[in-house]
């Protein structure tokens, strides 16, 4: 079973060429910075329990809207809730909203779109589908979703995957098409692998430095429409600090107090930053052909 | 040529009917029942059993489906439950404001990133390619309102040039209208400044290494034409294309712009009927903003034998 164990080798190559350079290759500044600042945001969110000096919900009347001080270190909300805890919580939920979509909206891609792909059949009807799934709106698919099903967290994180679902499928659909025409699949074919045989153990590899590439990015978008939607009124319920909802509950004191939108602006904006820095990266390491392309 | 716009006018007929299926059954299938928001919180079920009765949804979903698809095909695109008034005439009266800032986005947004990006791609790999793309990759990743916060804050608070707020129509004040529209519109073209100005520098990249720039340059034909003239226009389909899907951003960045800036246009409209459940507005709105994408690419499609030459059908 040679073109088995090729296809095998094939997916571990990918694999640890994920994780080390290829010979004479160098990390420029700009990705080590951003893996350094990510490292930084996902451990402080995750830890924030452990040091942040107030509980994100507990309301203080006598301290509304409180400037910057040594008690509160990014002042107050217009609860008296200290924002400097809030915004390391929200980056928790924000987070998990980020990485959730990701890898719901891969998946949910990858099954469709190795379908699509593989039985020509489907590949027109599918197709379609997705193609008129793209021409709605995105943010407005997710508002509707939200506004239809609750302010619930799982919910939006289904919300912000929709609109992603088809731009998945069609990336995976157009590696499984090139890679079907490939002796290897041919060969499975004609020694009698079975169908999920030759999607999974042979076509499925290919696609994963694609996919990788593609979940960074639809990682950071769903943190961007997370926050998108709660500024609209349609996000997670406020008893859940997101980065989102804390910008979104800003808005109303904007004039008085600008950081409560400032603040999380920041820490998000920083965050799809090296997010969408090392997609970029992971990218060129993974397919020199886009690099030549993107210079 | 012809023939070839024909079977794409053809193509998005099926494209449109998914999109109205999945619309209607998206809002039909979900919790929440529009005859409870017509009839409001004293309604009686004997009461909501005639509300249901009229507005049809006792039928069966198929005969819902063709009723409200030949009305649309009629031109009647309903009645809003919220403010009982036609919803056609209500997007009318509020397409003004979304049309201008959007037109006067995209003259900002073409006008500032095609140079961006061909200079970057000139200056390959200098402090200016640099510049381009730290600026791309920044657009890309600070919210719609968080920039539109951040200008509010500079240019309407601290400088005091511009109102923080509102929209005249242009025929009520040219002045008005634009000192208002602008930072709007710069609001929204920062994100589609990063993404044509990304896709013009890749695209350009690649034209300028073909050997014709080269025979151009060696014949000694000035720069700027070899840059605009030999090599733009060879780069122009894949920047047409991401105008083209980048229209989509558009619509969702109008959605935030007006509520950032206070502007009575449709975005507003439709964020504020699905947050009312207002069924035949956001059937309307999706529809109608799905349509504007599916047409706005199928001229992009038709226009690249315009810029490629090679390109013929």
């Amino acid at each position: 079973m040679a073109d088995m164990q090729d296809s095998r080798r094939s997916a571990f190559q990918t694999m640890t060429g994920l994780l080390s350079l290829p010979r004479g290759a160098r990390l420029g500044a700009g990705p080590t910075i951003a893996a350094f600042l990510l490292v930084v945001i996902v451990a402080a969110s995750l830890l924030a329990p452990l040091y942040v000096p107030y509980d994100p919900l507990t309301m203080d009347a006598m301290a509304r809207l409180s400037p910057a001080s040594a008690e509160h270190w990014l002042g107050t909300d217009q609860y008296g809730r200290d924002t400097f805890s809030r915004v390391m919580y929200g980056g928790r939920v924000s987070l998990l909203i980020g990485v959730g979509a990701s890898l719901v909206s891969v998946a949910i891609g990858l099954c469709i779109g190795l379908i699509a792909g593989f039985f020509r059949k489907l590949d027109g009807p599918i197709m379609r589908v997705m193609d008129s799934l793209m021409a709605i709106p995105a943010i407005l698919l997710a508002i509707a979703l939200v506004a239809l099903n609750g302010p619930s967290l799982g919910s939006v994180i289904i919300a912000i995957t929709i609109p992603e679902v088809p731009r998945v499928v069609r990336l995976v659909r157009s590696v499984v098409l090139s890679a079907r025409e490939e002796p290897y699949v041919e060969a499975a074919t004609a020694l009698g692998s079975s169908m999920p045989k030759i999607l999974i153990q042979h076509l499925m590899p290919n696609t994963l430095a694609p996919l990788i590439v593609q979940g960074t990015y639809i990682c950071a978008s769903a943190i961007l429409i997370e926050a998108i939607l709660s500024f609209l009124g349609a996000g997670v319920s406020t008893e859940i600090p997101t980065w989102g909802n804390i910008m979104a509950e800003g808005r109303n004191y904007f004039q008085i107090k600008p950081g409560l939108i400032f603040w999380p602006g920041l820490l998000l904006s920083l965050c799809i930053l090296s997010i969408n820095l090392l997609g970029d990266t992971a990218r060129d390491l993974l397919d020199p052909r886009m690099k030549k392309r993107e210079g | 040529m012809l023939s070839y716009i024909l079977k794409r006018v053809l193509a998005t007929v099926p494209v449109m009917i998914i999109v109205a299926v999945f619309v209607f059954l998206l809002l039909r299938l979900t919790p929440g029942d529009p005859a409870a928001i017509l009839a409001g919180d004293a309604a009686t079920p004997a009461q909501l059993e005639r509300i249901r009765d009229r507005l049809g949804l006792n039928d069966p979903l198929h005969i819902q489906f063709f009723t409200w698809v030949f009305q649309m095909l009629k031109g009647d695109l309903g009645t809003s439950l919220i403010s009982n008034t036609d919803v056609g005439g209500m997007i009318v009266s509020r397409l003004g404001p979304t049309i201008n800032i959007a037109l006067m986005t995209i003259v900002i947004s073409v006008a500032l990133a095609v140079p961006m990006g061909v200079i970057a791609a000139w200056r390959h790999r200098t402090w200016v390619d640099f510049a381009v793309m730290s600026f791309s990759v920044l657009g890309f990743s600070i919210p719609v309102f968080v920039i539109g916060y951040i200008f509010i804050q500079i240019f309407a608070i601290e400088l005091r040039w511009f109102p923080v707020q509102g929209y005249t129509a242009p025929s009520a004040g040219l002045w008005d209208f634009f000192s208002q529209a602008i930072l709007p519109s710069l609001t929204l073209a920062t994100i589609y400044v990063a993404l044509i100005a990304r896709m013009t520098r890749a695209s350009m990249l690649e034209v300028l290494g073909e050997d014709y720039i080269r025979t151009a340059r060696a014949k000694g034909v000035r720069e700027n034409v070899v840059l605009f003239r030999h090599a733009l226009r060879n780069a122009a389909v894949p920047i047409l294309t991401i105008i083209g899907t980048g229209f989509a951003l558009l619509i969702s960045g109008v959605v935030v712009t007006e509520s950032v800036f206070n502007i009575p246009g449709i975005g507003r409209l439709t964020v504020d009927a699905i947050l009312a459940r207002d069924y035949p507005v956001i059937q309307a709105m999706i529809l109608l903003t799905a349509g504007i994408y599916v047409l706005v690419n199928l001229i992009i499609d038709v226009s690249y034998s315009f810029f490629d030459p090679r390109i013929r059908y």
